[in-house]
């Protein structure tokens, strides 16, 4: 049971799926069509066309103003909170359309988790970090939010070297520590997507391979989508590789096979170095 | 004409190139004469009061009687008044202030609009106080002398009781309030002096608290626009608590300004040493009773103000350490927010 709370969506599509959910990943999870988008004049994304499937960490690589932290930060419409944006097409989320007018973007928010470049805890104690997004959910109850603590905190591997200072500010965190908190904290109301924008770009080589870890062990319980700059996180930690180059979607296929034998030659020269 | 090179001129700005010790030296006067010159106004003051402090003592801060020509002094009611005044000022401009800042460093408006009332708002700090006292006089005591009854008949008479046997009836108020809000009102009053401080403080607070929201890192709002929070939660869970060190330090700056005001409340208040717990009556404060006695007194009465004026450095120096410590507190609980 989980305790999905403001979640129309999820919850319709959970009853109408029921029990099949749970078995093999579908290719029409997340679903891009002829998307557009636009930052004033400035056109950032050109007809993307992409299908992430569930339960699986999907990367996003290209070199910097490629468009993939756009795209990603369309998925849970961030980017609405820039003056001044658009976009065409559409974006479903099993089956349905994001910017359905019957859906809140909150309750969007509140059903995709998200993971920062830089980490960004609140001035809260690490508790209070945690449950944040059920308290603004209306959460009340103590024994539920301490589980759900706990249950956060291990699932970001945090819950050793926290446990004994849950009520101590979480800004006393070192700099991996406080990124594995934001991961906590992304994923205590249980979202169904965990979009993760460059995760690993201010941590040190032992912080960040406890990151890549961690994405092994969440991707059973979530469908992440990781922004990487770093080739070799992508090939480590995805099951699928996107190759953006000047806004368009180059190249999807399976990480294996856009780093062994890429299918385009642009992709071939960005992984390989030549440019990006 | 031949020049003479830089490194051989004598004197003046160049010398302190070459003469790093000059230079260190001409700064130590600097900050031990400000230190010094706060010591001297203390002591200075203290060596003036000194009849007054010999005289009373401790009994008057505690006494309410301020009776010039018996050379009787208590400085009591001056000390409530000053500590009301601000504290009422504050109770209204901080909520408002706080307000004003929210609206101003969230994108409710156009940059453009939002640079107008902010300007706008800081300009009100520009008005000289006498400026504020003489609206107070036409603009706020007209209105308070409305307000006034109206507020003794909705809190103090606010039902009547028929007296027994025939005594004549009596009155009933709502607790509390009703001695908030006793007669006989007045136009110069406690209130009046107080709202017309709540407007001179609150550029203060605006000023510095929309600066510290302003400072609040994107990826703090971010992070709480991403966990599904509506603006309203974003605020009051996220950003708000992050700048809360500025919103302290600008509540202190208010407080030490309300209470050292001088000329707006003496315009206002209706300067009376009678201590009464309602608001519609005239107050004084400290400073005020500074500003009115002082170029008639004499003998003891002068030592008195200076006792007064001692009082007055006390409680602001109180408060700004008071202040500093929570500053210090509240730092401590967003330090490292980058």
């Amino acid at each position: 049971m989980t305790f999905t709370m403001e979640q129309p969506q999820t919850t319709s599509e959970s009853e109408k799926s029921g029990p099949t959910q749970q078995t093999s990943p579908r290719a029409d999870f997340l679903k891009v069509t002829n998307f557009n988008f636009y930052y004033g004049k400035k056109q950032a994304l050109f007809d993307v066309n992409i299908e992430i499937p569930a339960r699986q960490v999907t990367a996003f690589i290209g070199p910097s103003g490629c468009g993939k932290s756009t795209l990603l930060r369309n998925f849970n419409r961030m980017n609405e909170l820039i003056n001044g944006v658009r976009h065409e097409g559409d974006i479903l989320l099993n089956g349905r359309s994001i910017y359905d007018k019957k859906i809140e973007v909150i309750a969007l928010r509140r059903s995709i988790g998200m993971v920062f470049q830089k980490s960004n805890p609140f001035p809260k104690s690490i508790y209070e970090n945690i449950v944040y997004s059920l308290r603004i959910s209306g959460v009340r109850n103590k024994a539920t939010l301490d589980e759900t603590v706990e249950r956060s905190l291990r699932g970001a591997a945090l819950w050793e070297e926290a446990k004994d200072r849950l009520h101590e500010s979480a800004l006393g965190l070192s700099g991996g520590q406080m990124q594995r908190l934001c991961i906590a904290r992304a994923i205590a109301n249980q979202p169904e997507i965990l979009l993760m924008d460059e995760p690993c770009s201010a941590l040190d080589p032992i912080a960040t391979a406890k990151v890549e870890d961690l994405i092994h062990e969440l991707k059973r319980q979530f469908t992440i989508i990781i922004v990487t700059h770093n080739m070799q996180q992508a090939t480590r930690c995805s099951d699928q590789t996107a190759f953006f180059y000047l806004g368009k979607l180059i190249e999807f296929d399976a990480t294996q096979q856009i780093f062994s034998n890429p299918g385009e030659k642009q992709t071939e020269d960005y992984i390989t170095g030549r440019f990006g | 004409m031949e020049t003479t090179p830089p490194e051989q001129q004598e004197g003046g700005i160049k010398e302190f190139r070459r003469r790093p010790d000059l230079f260190r030296g001409l700064c130590w006067v600097a900050s031990v004469a400000a230190v010094a010159i706060l010591a001297w106004i203390i002591v200075e003051i203290t060596h003036q009061a000194w009849p007054a402090i010999k005289e009373f003592g401790f009994s008057f801060v505690a006494t309410s009687r301020w009776l010039p020509n018996r050379e009787t002094f208590g400085v009591l009611p001056f000390i409530v008044g000053t500590a009301v005044s601000s504290l009422i000022a504050l109770l209204f401009a901080l909520p408002l202030g706080l307000a004003v800042a929210i609206f101003l460093s969230e994108d409710f408006l156009p940059p453009a609009v939002r640079q107008v009332v902010r300007f706008t708002v800081e300009m009100l700090a520009a008005i000289p106080s006498v400026v504020y006292g003489l609206w107070g006089i036409y603009v706020v005591i007209p209105l308070m002398l409305k307000f006034g009854p109206w507020a003794v008949q909705t809190f103090h008479n606010t039902w009547t009781t028929p007296g027994m046997n025939g005594a004549p009836e009596v009155q009933k108020g709502i607790p509390i309030l009703e001695t908030l809000f006793a007669p006989p009102s007045y136009g110069n009053s406690m209130l009046t002096a107080s709202l017309v401080l709540a407007l001179m403080i609150l550029p203060t607070i605006t000023a510095i608290s929309r600066a510290a929201l302003v400072a609040v890192p994107g990826t703090l709002r971010e992070g709480a626009y991403a966990l599904g929070s509506t603006r309203w939660e974003a605020i009051f869970g996220v950003i708000l608590p992050a700048a809360a060190p500025g919103v302290v330090a600008a509540t202190i700056l208010a407080l030490g300004r309300a209470m050292g005001e001088t000329m707006a409340i003496a315009m206002l208040i209706g300067n009376s040493s009678h201590l009464t717990s309602s608001l519609l009556a005239p107050a004084g404060t400290l400073a005020s009773l500074l500003a009115n006695q002082f170029g008639e007194a004499e003998g003891l009465q002068v030592s008195s103000l200076m006792f007064a004026a001692l009082l007055l450095v006390i409680l602001t120096l109180f408060v700004n350490i008071a202040g500093e410590v929570v500053l210090r507190y509240t730092q401590r609980q967003t330090a490292g927010i980058r």
